[in-house]
C-alpha cells in the first residue's frame, strides 16, 4: 500500500470568511508507515486525517491510493475502499453500546458479507490477540476505558486492514493506558506490516512514529 | 451480525421507542378495520332492508309508461315470457331475483279487479310481508343471478315449493289483496268467479299499503290461458343489486333486451347507492386522516431515532457503510414496524368492531379476514411514507462529526 497526496487544502466557510483547515499538504506514506501526525489544537490534523478516505472531502488537490486517484471518486467508491481497506480507532472508542464486544467487532466482517460462523470466529480472534477474549459478550458499558479502546482496536484490525487511521486513540486514556494502547498499534504496525496513521497530541505517541507530521495553521511544518 | 440483527437489537435496546412506533401505526390501522368490519356490516344491512322494499327494475313493453305498468290497461303491450329466460341465460350478474307477471283489469260480476299472473316463488321472494304472512318464497342470494331451475315451473305449479301449500298455486287457486278481499267480501277458501273460471282463494295476503292490495293473484300460466295471452307478459321486475346498477346493469339488460323499457324504481336505487357512497366517504376521509396522522408519527419516530443514533450512523459510515445502506437501514426498520403494527391493528381494529358493532350499528360484526392484506399493505405504505424523509437524511449525515461528538 501507498498513499500519496498532492497539494491537499480543505477549506471551510464560516461567518467570519473563509478558513483553510489544511493547505498545500503534500506527503508520501509507504506500507508499513507507522505516521504521527502532531501539532496544536485547530492545525487541521484530524481533518488531514479524515480527508485521506473521504469522511470529508478536500477542497483541492489529489490523493492516490496505491496510485488509483481516490480524492474524486463517488461517496460508494470510498466506502467500498473504507470498507475493504481501512480500520478506524477514534477518540472516543465509537462503540455502538447495545452490540456486545464481539457484535461490535463482527460489524465490519457483516459490511463484508462474511458469513457469520466465519464473522464469530474471526472476531474472536482478534479479540484474542488484544486480550479480550473473556469479555465476548460484554456490552460496552461493562468494560473498563481501556478494554473499550482494544475492543475499537480490534474493531479496527478484523477484516485485515492495510491501513489504520487512528485520531488521538489515547487521548481519553491516561498515561499506562496510552502505553498499553501505544504498544499495540506498534505490535499491528511491525508484526503485521499495517500501516498506522495516527494523530496525537501527545509528544510521547509521536515518537512511535517512523515518519512524523508536524502540522501549524493546517500547513506542514518541516 | 447481519443489518437485521442489527435493527433487531437496536428496537430491543430502545424498548419504548418500540412500543411508541408500533403503537402509532396500530391504533391508525385498528380504527381503519374498525370503521370498515361496521361499514361492510351496515352496508349489507341496508342492502336487506332495500331488499325488502322488493323490486327496483321494471322491464316494460316499449312505450309503456310507469302509468300503464299501475293501471294495467286491458289494451296493454305484451313482451314475450322468453325475455325471462333470455335474462337467465346470459351472464349477467346482479340480478337477484326476478318476477315475471302478467296483468290486466278484469271483472267480477260487477267490480272491476286487477289480476295478475305471477310465478309464486319468484313473487314471495320478492315480498318479504307476504313471507310474513306464511308464505315461503325462493331464498336470495344478493348479487347472484337465480338459477334457471328455480324459476321454472313444472305444470301449474313449482315442485320445488312443495314445503308449505301456499309456496305454489295450483291451476285454479288464487291470492287476494287485502283490500280486494274485504271489497268482494271474501276470505280464506271462498270461491271467485274470473271471466267465467272458477277460483279458489288460498289466502288473504296482509295489508302492503301497495297496489299488491287491490289486486288478485293467480298462476301466470293460468293467467296468460285466461287472458288468451299465451307466453305473453306485462312487465317484469327485477330486484338488481344496487352497486351493479349503478356499474351498468340497466345497459347491459338493454343489450339483450333491446325492444323493451327498463328502469329503475329511483328511490330504492339511490338510496342504496348514496349510503353505499357515504359509508365510503367517511372510510375515505379516515384514511386520509390516518395516513397523514400515521405518517407524520412515524416520520417523527424516526426521525427522533435519527438523531438519537448519529454516532451509530457515523461508525457505519466510517466502516464503509454506503449511504444506500444506511437509507435501507431505516426502511427495513419502518417495513418491520409497519408489519407489526398492521397485523396488530388489523386484530385490535376487529375485536373493536365487534366489540363496538352492535352498539354503534345494532349489529353484529364478523371478522373480515380479506382486511388482514390490507391492513398489512396500509400499514407499511404508511411507515415507508412517514420514513422516506427521515431515512434520506440520516444517509446524507456527516460521518466525521457525528464521531468527533462526545
Amino acid at each position: 500500500m501507498n498513499l500519496t497526496i498532492e497539494k491537499l487544502a480543505k477549506e471551510y466557510t464560516t461567518k467570519d470568511g473563509k478558513v483553510n483547515a489544511i493547505n498545500n499538504i503534500n506527503l508520501v506514506i509507504n506500507k508499513s508507515d507507522f505516521v504521527t501526525i502532531t501539532g496544536p489544537s485547530g492545525s487541521g490534523k484530524s481533518t488531514l486525517l479524515l480527508s485521506l478516505f473521504g469522511l470529508i472531502k478536500p477542497s483541492s488537490g489529489k490523493i492516490f491510493f496505491d496510485d488509483k486517484r481516490i480524492d474524486n471518486i463517488s461517496d460508494s467508491a470510498l466506502a467500498k475502499i473504507r470498507k475493504n481497506h481501512i480500520g478506524f480507532i477514534m477518540q472516543n472508542f465509537a462503540l455502538i453500546p447495545y452490540l456486545t464486544t464481539v457484535q461490535n467487532v463482527m460489524i465490519p466482517l457483516s459490511l463484508l458479507g462474511v458469513n457469520k460462523s466465519e464473522q464469530i470466529k474471526r472476531a474472536t480472534e482478534v479479540l484474542e490477540f488484544v486480550g479480550l477474549k473473556n469479555r465476548l459478550n460484554h456490552l460496552p458499558r461493562q468494560l473498563s476505558i481501556g478494554q473499550q479502546q482494544r475492543v475499537a482496536i480490534a474493531r479496527a484490525l478484523v477484516h485485515n486492514p492495510s491501513v489504520i487511521l487512528a485520531d488521538e486513540p489515547t487521548g481519553n486514556l491516561d498515561p499506562a493506558l496510552s502505553l498499553e494502547i501505544l504498544d499495540f498499534l506498534k505490535k499491528i504496525n511491525t508484526e503485521k506490516g499495517i500501516t498506522v496513521i495516527m494523530v496525537t497530541h501527545s509528544p510521547t505517541a509521536a515518537e512511535y512514529g517512523n515518519k512524523k507530521i508536524k502540522l501549524n495553521n493546517g500547513e506542514l511544518v518541516n | 451480525m447481519n443489518t437485521f440483527k442489527i435493527i433487531w437489537l437496536e428496537l430491543w435496546k430502545r424498548k419504548s421507542q418500540l412500543i411508541s412506533g408500533i403503537l402509532a401505526i396500530t391504533l391508525g390501522i385498528a380504527v381503519i378495520v374498525a370503521i370498515q368490519s361496521i361499514s361492510v356490516v351496515s352496508k349489507q344491512n341496508v342492502a336487506k332492508k332495500l331488499d325488502n322494499l322488493g323490486a327496483n327494475i321494471l322491464v316494460l313493453p316499449q312505450g309503456t309508461s310507469i302509468d300503464d305498468y299501475y293501471t294495467s290497461d286491458i289494451d296493454a303491450p305484451t313482451l314475450p315470457m322468453e325475455y325471462v329466460e333470455r335474462i337467465l341465460t346470459s351472464s349477467i350478474s346482479g340480478v337477484d331475483n326476478m318476477s315475471p307477471k302478467l296483468t290486466r283489469r278484469v271483472k267480477v260480476g260487477e267490480t272491476s279487479i286487477v289480476l295478475t299472473g305471477i310465478l309464486p316463488k319468484s313473487e314471495i321472494a320478492s315480498k318479504p310481508l307476504w313471507q310474513n304472512a306464511g308464505l315461503v318464497g325462493a331464498e336470495l342470494e344478493t348479487a347472484c343471478a337465480p338459477s334457471n331451475a328455480e324459476n321454472k315451473s313444472q305444470g301449474f305449479e313449482d315442485e320445488k315449493l312443495k314445503r308449505k301449500v301456499i309456496d305454489t298455486l295450483n291451476r285454479y287457486d288464487c291470492l287476494l289483496g287485502s283490500q280486494i278481499s274485504k271489497k268482494l267480501k271474501l276470505v280464506e277458501n271462498s270461491k271467485i268467479t274470473i271471466n267465467s273460471q272458477e277460483f279458489k282463494a288460498v289466502k288473504v295476503l296482509p295489508e302492503t299499503g301497495t297496489v299488491d292490495d287491490d289486486r288478485v293473484f293467480a298462476h301466470i300460466t293460468t293467467v296468460q290461458e285466461l287472458l288468451n295471452a299465451p307466453d305473453q307478459i306485462s312487465t317484469i321486475e327485477i330486484m338488481g343489486c344496487c352497486n351493479a346498477i349503478s356499474e351498468g346493469l340497466l345497459g347491459k339488460l338493454r343489450n339483450i333486451l333491446p325492444d323493451t323499457r327498463i328502469t329503475t324504481i329511483n328511490q330504492i336505487v339511490s338510496t342504496q347507492i348514496e349510503t353505499n357512497r357515504l359509508m365510503d366517504k367517511v372510510t375515505l376521509i379516515f384514511l386520509i386522516i390516518i395516513f397523514f396522522v400515521g405518517g407524520i408519527s412515524m416520520g417523527n419516530y424516526i426521525w427522533a431515532n435519527v438523531n438519537e443514533r448519529h454516532k451509530e450512523i457515523g461508525v457505519l459510515r466510517m466502516m464503509g457503510a454506503s449511504k444506500g445502506m444506511i437509507y435501507k437501514l431505516f426502511l427495513f426498520k419502518a417495513v418491520f414496524l409497519g408489519i407489526v403494527g398492521g397485523i396488530l391493528g388489523f386484530v385490535i381494529g376487529t375485536i373493536a368492531g365487534m366489540l363496538l358493532g352492535p352498539y354503534l350499528a345494532g349489529m353484529s360484526v364478523q371478522p373480515l379476514y380479506m382486511y388482514l392484506l390490507w391492513s398489512l399493505l396500509l400499514s407499511i405504505v404508511i411507515a415507508l411514507t412517514g420514513t422516506v424523509i427521515p431515512a434520506y437524511l440520516a444517509s446524507k449525515i456527516d460521518p466525521h462529526t457525528n464521531l468527533q461528538e462526545e
